[in-house]
């Protein structure tokens, strides 16, 4: 029996910033979903989610930042997906990101953020819409 | 343009990767692929560890891989997580335990989950070994909670299968006992540090015991370690012991190679034979309708579902 394709994704928090509820909220709403949900944990490196990403041949990647280093980190996982060959993984974000910003970072392929009180049922809705597993 | 088997044999990511998920999405065409990958298969030695959700596995494939890599040898991890029954769902979290080993190109690390498969666990994660062994890795570890019949097959199909506990589990020791505790080629007391490890010890010691007479004419005995995985303490310990399980197992079967072992191969070919079976037979039984019909009888009250299921399945069969 053929089965249906189930969407992988990978919840990842880069950088220094600890504040990892948000993340592990979001992971839990993604499972609730029916996504299977690869979470690398704290502290990870641009290069680090990437390879992960990789190896765990996710959909998307969501990346948290909730301590303003998103300038730098975002842009670096779209740009070392671009390198490896993967443009097909999605690159979604969420924080406390400002207006400006968001703008910025959607002009470098970041597909979409997500911003403090956005309800948990409207991502993943985006999620089913706009990721399309393999 | 390589082949996808080809991409493979040469270590290529992000081939493995995605014929990983295929084998998982259970993708008919992965079979073409993994006949190909066959030749290549046979030389990788295979760790099964199992054990109770929170007893360190994660931790503990995670120290295992630092100790392999100083031994030059290179690793694939297979991390299997359950699948939430209410919405197919899971959550892969052992990776975050092992995250320190991502950059390195001799580790290749991958999170399963359970699914509901069709063609059972067992044999996604055993083709999955195949391709890591095909790419090339010398040892692959494969981690499942030791819960249910499918995980504790996965980690029996390993060369050398390693049960993890935790001092002050007694009542799990127990529960275990009558599933798990008969594979264990190896025993692991994990967070040794803590109170009633030496009753855990010899607990285990005990059961393991009563099997003496096996042992007395040439059975291997399992050892039982004891271990912290955190603090990276009897860690070589453990892989010496793998070492001398390795030794056992070539001088008793005479190679080390899976498919050499007449008991495994029995296990995974039937296995094989009954996942493709469930598989044809459905497909037949939903393209032509009749899989449907005999669900609406049985649910009218029309038939039995005894019946129903004989004159589904015996027509197929004969055709």
């Amino acid at each position: 029996m053929k089965q249906k394709r189930r969407v992988r994704v990978m919840v990842a928090k880069p950088g220094l910033d600890g504040h990892d509820r948000g993340a592990r909220i979001i992971a839990r709403a993604y499972r609730d979903a029916g996504f299977e949900v690869v979470y690398t944990g704290l502290h990870q490196t641009p290069e680090e989610i990437v390879e992960a990403a990789i190896q765990e041949d996710v959909d998307m990647i969501g990346l948290s930042s909730l301590a303003g280093a998103h300038r730098y980190l975002f842009p670096a996982v779209v740009q070392l997906l671009h390198e490896r060959g993967a443009d097909d993984i999605v690159v979604c974000g969420g924080g406390i990101i400002p207006e400006d910003d968001i703008k910025r970072l959607k002009a470098i392929g970041v597909r979409e953020v997500f911003t403090p009180g956005t309800p948990l049922d409207q991502i993943v809705r985006w999620v089913e819409q706009n990721v399309t597993p393999r | 343009m390589a082949s996808v088997a080809e991409k493979v044999v040469a270590g290529d990511v992000r081939a493995v990767a995605r014929l990983i998920r295929d084998i998982d999405d259970g993708m008919p065409e992965v079979r073409e692929v993994l006949k190909e990958l066959y030749p290549h298969t046979g030389k990788a030695y295979v760790i099964g560890i199992t054990g109770a959700p929170g007893v360190g596995k994660s931790t503990l494939v995670d120290q295992i891989i630092a100790h392999l890599r100083k031994r030059d040898k290179t690793v694939g991890v297979l991390a299997v997580d359950p699948t939430s029954p209410f919405s197919g769902g899971a959550i892969l979290g052992d990776r975050v335990r092992m995250q320190r080993h991502s950059m390195d190109p001799g580790v290749f690390i991958r999170s399963m989950a359970t699914r509901g498969h069709f063609g059972g666990l067992t044999q996604s994660t055993r083709s999955a070994i195949d391709v890591l062994d095909a790419m090339g890795k010398d040892y692959i570890l494969v981690e499942t909670v030791g819960v249910g019949q499918d995980e504790v097959d996965v980690v029996r199909s390993a060369h050398t299968t390693v049960i993890v506990v935790i001092p002050g589990m007694g009542d799990d020791i127990q529960a275990i006992k009558a599933g798990i505790l008969e594979v264990g080629d190896i025993f692991l007391i994990n967070q040794a540090d803590r109170e009633g490890s030496d009753k855990t010890l010899s607990d285990l010691r005990l059961m393991i015991e009563m099997d003496q007479k096996k042992y007395d004419q040439g059975g291997w005995k399992p050892p039982i370690l004891k271990v912290q995985a955190v603090f990276d303490k009897g860690v070589d310990e453990f892989l010496e012991a793998v070492d001398r399980h390795a030794a056992y197992l070539a001088e008793t079967t005479g190679s080390l190679n899976f498919r050499g072992s007449r008991d495994k191969v029995r296990q995974e070919l039937g296995e094989m034979i009954k996942a493709r079976l469930i598989e044809e037979v459905l497909i037949r039984l939903t393209e032509s309708g009749e899989f449907d019909r005999a669900i609406d009888s049985i649910v009218k009250g029309k038939v039995d579902p005894y019946t129903a299921c004989e004159e589904l399945v015996l027509p197929v069969l004969a055709r």
